[in-house]
């Protein structure tokens, strides 16, 4: 009913997103000290990022410092400024963009919970041998299997459990490493 | 040193051993143990504030006039929050701050104690970085980092949060080397790589329509790096425009000098912005006030980007030439390598650019038509410019946020840098009397002056009495039309002149206000007698609440409007504002 009454210009100019989005993994190197998570994850919701997937660790127990790998979905433009934003924490050793790199290798662990009797257990056990899961807990009705690999094929794994009394599903989020003899 | 000391002794000594003179606080339960240690020395003075964010804003104007940290020190809970608007604003304005709050004691965080808050939660967003002292050991070091923290790099706020029990604790002082100091992770990119700065002097050469277009990071870069533009401008004889927060850091005096860009920046300087073929931002971040619409900024410039931060490189405007490093140092190799290949200004190649540069002048964009009945605001910025020019003093201004700091900007002339005390990234309304505090603290015989409006000056009004305390001659010039101004302008243009709540019904009379906190207040509304009340608040030895009763409706102009631009920009003559707004102008809303 106010249609008429809308406002003719705005205090700020507006402007649509007219990149393409592109699917990036970061490895962030920082200080492992109380906060810092909370310091990157609040970048990210502090300027719109979205995170699809963040793991975090840390990985040289004496330099105290820890790996974060985020996996971010974002205009290319956005992505570099995301690697800079990153870059400008203090605590933020490097940033590196794997997917942008060259080739890397990502990894994925999932533990995955089945219950069952009878021919669905057996029909399991085959598919977990063909996905190399292992199982890392059995009961007379149920299985735990460990499955590493890429994202897609512990989806793959989850989706062929499904209907073979799939129960819950815990996933470690993403790791990931380039290629070749070069470090971080 | 052999003997332990307290975490507050400690606070103390860091502070002291920093060279700080001056802190702006307010005590509370958890901050006493602090208090009390200051309390037995007297090399670092307090300043008791009315209200922290006064404290902040004291600190920020502290800062930004002598070059150095400015430092708070507040209580837990409502004192690290009320700090939180002064803290974003040194952020977005790359203050250097150094704020110490103090927390509940260890065992109690996380328990909801009196007076507690997740002070490092809270400002986490607002800080270039902040710290919680969990243990004695560390507060030496983080005090000395968070100092080198606050200043190097692009500089801003840093809080340390101490629990109480922390600063009761007995460790030893140590004063942390500075290779030591900060992770491998914090090192900020000083100098520019040559070849782009060289590939940057290389364009320069061949500029035929050039501009500098400067911002607050030279005035961050130090008054060296003032120095090297001024040299860097006479030796090229390119026109220079500036930011809000790069005011002074080129003279106004200067021939060359076209006046401050952006939203209400001059028709000659965005104009020019609009059409150069090479643009040199020194300092700047293509801030939305600055650039108008995106895709319509100067659309046919090679641009040159000088940042201490590179996030900013890119951030909002792609350039072709980024330089990450500090504005000081890069001038410098600008002007080295200038020198290097040529002693003459591009004097005739940018003839035609200065004679058309000299038709946009004519307009006189900052024109205004005066009136014998009420007083201007544009008029009350000019008399006060001129009566100041003959003072014999230091001059400081600051502002508070609004017309009249856009009327301030346009009309009162800065010859240099660290003179201009203003919010310009998160336009913090209340800014303007607490910084003018700040500055005469670290001027006590320069002349302050806050221009405000009847608004913005309400919003930290408490602090006039921080003034009467410390004997600060501070003076408060508003310009009071009994309207949010800004507001009710762009009501006015954008929204069918419906004024929704951008007026005061009731403001207190300003004359008895001072009167009542023991200052001196002047009121006037005739130009006939402004010259001489100007003068009675000059004259007077205190501080001075000076009410100018100006036109009420009167519009800040140019302006450039929404969906616009640059070189769409509004005139002063303009007939119905209203209608330049089109049909476009709507859609981005």
């Amino acid at each position: 009913m106010n249609a008429h009454l809308q406002p003719t210009g705005s205090a700020y100019f507006l402007t649509k997103e007219t990149q393409e989005t592109e699917r990036h993994t970061l490895s962030v190197l920082v200080d492992n000290e109380p906060g810092i998570l909370a310091r990157v994850v609040g970048l990210f919701s502090a300027r719109g990022y979205n995170i699809e997937s963040l793991t975090v660790s840390e990985t040289e127990h004496g330099r105290r410092l820890s790996r974060i790998t985020v996996v971010v979905i974002a205009t290319p433009k956005v992505l570099v400024q995301i690697k800079l934003q990153l870059e400008r924490l203090v605590p933020v050793h490097k940033v590196h963009d794997l997917t942008a790199e060259g080739a890397s290798i990502e990894r994925e662990l999932a533990l995955i919970k089945v219950a069952g009797s009878g021919e669905h257990r057996a029909e399991t056990l085959r598919l977990a041998d063909a996905f190399r899961a292992h199982i890392v807990d059995a009961t007379v009705e149920s299985f735990v299997f460990e499955v590493t690999g890429k994202p897609d094929k512990i989806d793959s794994f989850i989706s062929l459990m499904q209907p073979l009394g799939l129960v819950e599903v815990v996933r470690t989020g993403l790791a990931a490493i380039s290629r070749g003899p070069k470090g971080m | 040193m052999a003997d332990k000391m307290t975490g507050a002794e400690m606070v103390i000594q860091a502070l002291t051993d920093q060279g700080v003179e001056h802190i702006f606080g307010y005590p509370g339960g958890a901050a006493l143990p602090i208090y009390d240690a200051m309390f037995q020395q007297d090399k670092v003075q307090h300043i008791l504030v009315r209200h922290e964010q006064g404290a902040t804003h004291m600190a920020e104007g502290y800062a930004r006039s002598t070059g150095k940290p400015g430092v708070v020190l507040v209580t837990s809970g409502p004192g690290a929050t009320n700090a939180v608007t002064g803290l974003a604003d040194a952020l977005m304005d790359s203050i250097p701050l150094v704020c110490i709050t103090a927390q509940v004691p260890t065992n109690l965080i996380g328990s909801d104690a009196f007076q507690e808050c997740d002070t490092v939660g809270i400002t986490r967003s607002c800080t270039k970085y902040n710290y919680l002292v969990k243990r004695v050991e560390d507060l030496p070091r983080i005090m000395h980092e968070a100092f080198l923290i606050a200043t190097t790099g692009r500089p801003g706020p840093v809080v340390i949060d101490i629990p109480k029990d922390v600063q009761f604790a007995l460790g030893d002082y140590y004063k942390p080397d500075l290779d030591t100091l900060r992770h491998q992770s914090y090192r900020p990119q000083m100098d520019g790589d040559l070849d782009a700065i060289t590939a940057a002097v290389d364009l320069m050469m061949k500029a035929e329509r050039p501009i500098f277009y400067t911002g607050g990071g030279v005035i961050n870069a130090g008054p060296e790096a003032s120095e090297h533009l001024r040299e860097l401008a006479e030796l090229t004889g390119f026109p220079v425009t500036s930011t809000l927060m790069g005011l002074g850091a080129f003279p106004a005096s200067n021939p060359q000098w076209m006046g401050m860009l952006g939203m209400h920046g001059t028709y000659e300087a965005n104009w020019a912005m609009h059409d150069c073929d090479v643009m040199i931002n020194i300092g700047a971040r293509f801030d939305d006030r600055i650039t108008g619409r995106i895709d319509a900024f100067s659309p046919n410039s090679r641009k040159i980007h000088v940042d201490i931060d590179p996030s900013s490189i890119n951030k909002v405007v792609r350039v072709d030439v980024p330089i990450i490093g500090d504005c000081a140092r890069v001038l410098a190799e600008m002007v080295r390598i200038w020198r290097s290949k040529t002693n003459q200004p591009r004097t005739e190649a940018i003839a035609p650019w200065w004679k058309q540069i000299e038709k946009w002048r004519a307009v006189d964009s900052l024109g205004y038509k005066n009136s014998e009945t009420t007083i201007k605001p544009q008029y009350a910025i000019e008399r006060l410019y001129e009566a100041t020019k003959k003072q014999g003093k230091e001059v400081f201004i600051t502002t508070e946020v609004g017309q009249h700091q856009m009327w301030a900007a346009q009309h009162f002339h800065f010859d240099k840098p660290n003179h201009w005390m203003t919010s310009g990234g998160l336009g913090t309304m209340g800014y303007g009397l607490p910084a003018a505090v700040g500055v005469q603290v670290a001027h006590p015989d320069a002349l302050v002056i806050d221009i405000a409006g009847e608004a913005s000056v309400q919003m930290t009004m408490q602090e006039l009495s921080t003034a009467v305390q410390y004997r600060l001659p501070i003076k408060i010039f508003i310009l009071n039309n009994e309207r949010m101004g800004m507001v009710r302008q762009w009501q006015d243009l954008l929204h069918g002149s419906r004024y929704a709540h951008s007026y005061s019904e009731s403001l207190p009379d300003f004359v008895k206000l001072a009167e009542a906190y023991g200052g001196k207040g002047i009121r006037c509304d005739n130009p006939a007698e402004l010259d001489a009340a100007i003068a009675e608040m000059l004259d007077y030895d205190g501080p001075v609440l000076f009410d100018v009763l100006v036109e009420k409706d009167e519009n800040c102009l140019p302006m450039i409007p929404s969906g616009k631009p640059h070189n769409e920009i509004i005139l002063p003559d303009t007939a119905n504002i209203g209608d330049i707004i089109d049909e476009k102008g709507r859609a981005l809303v």
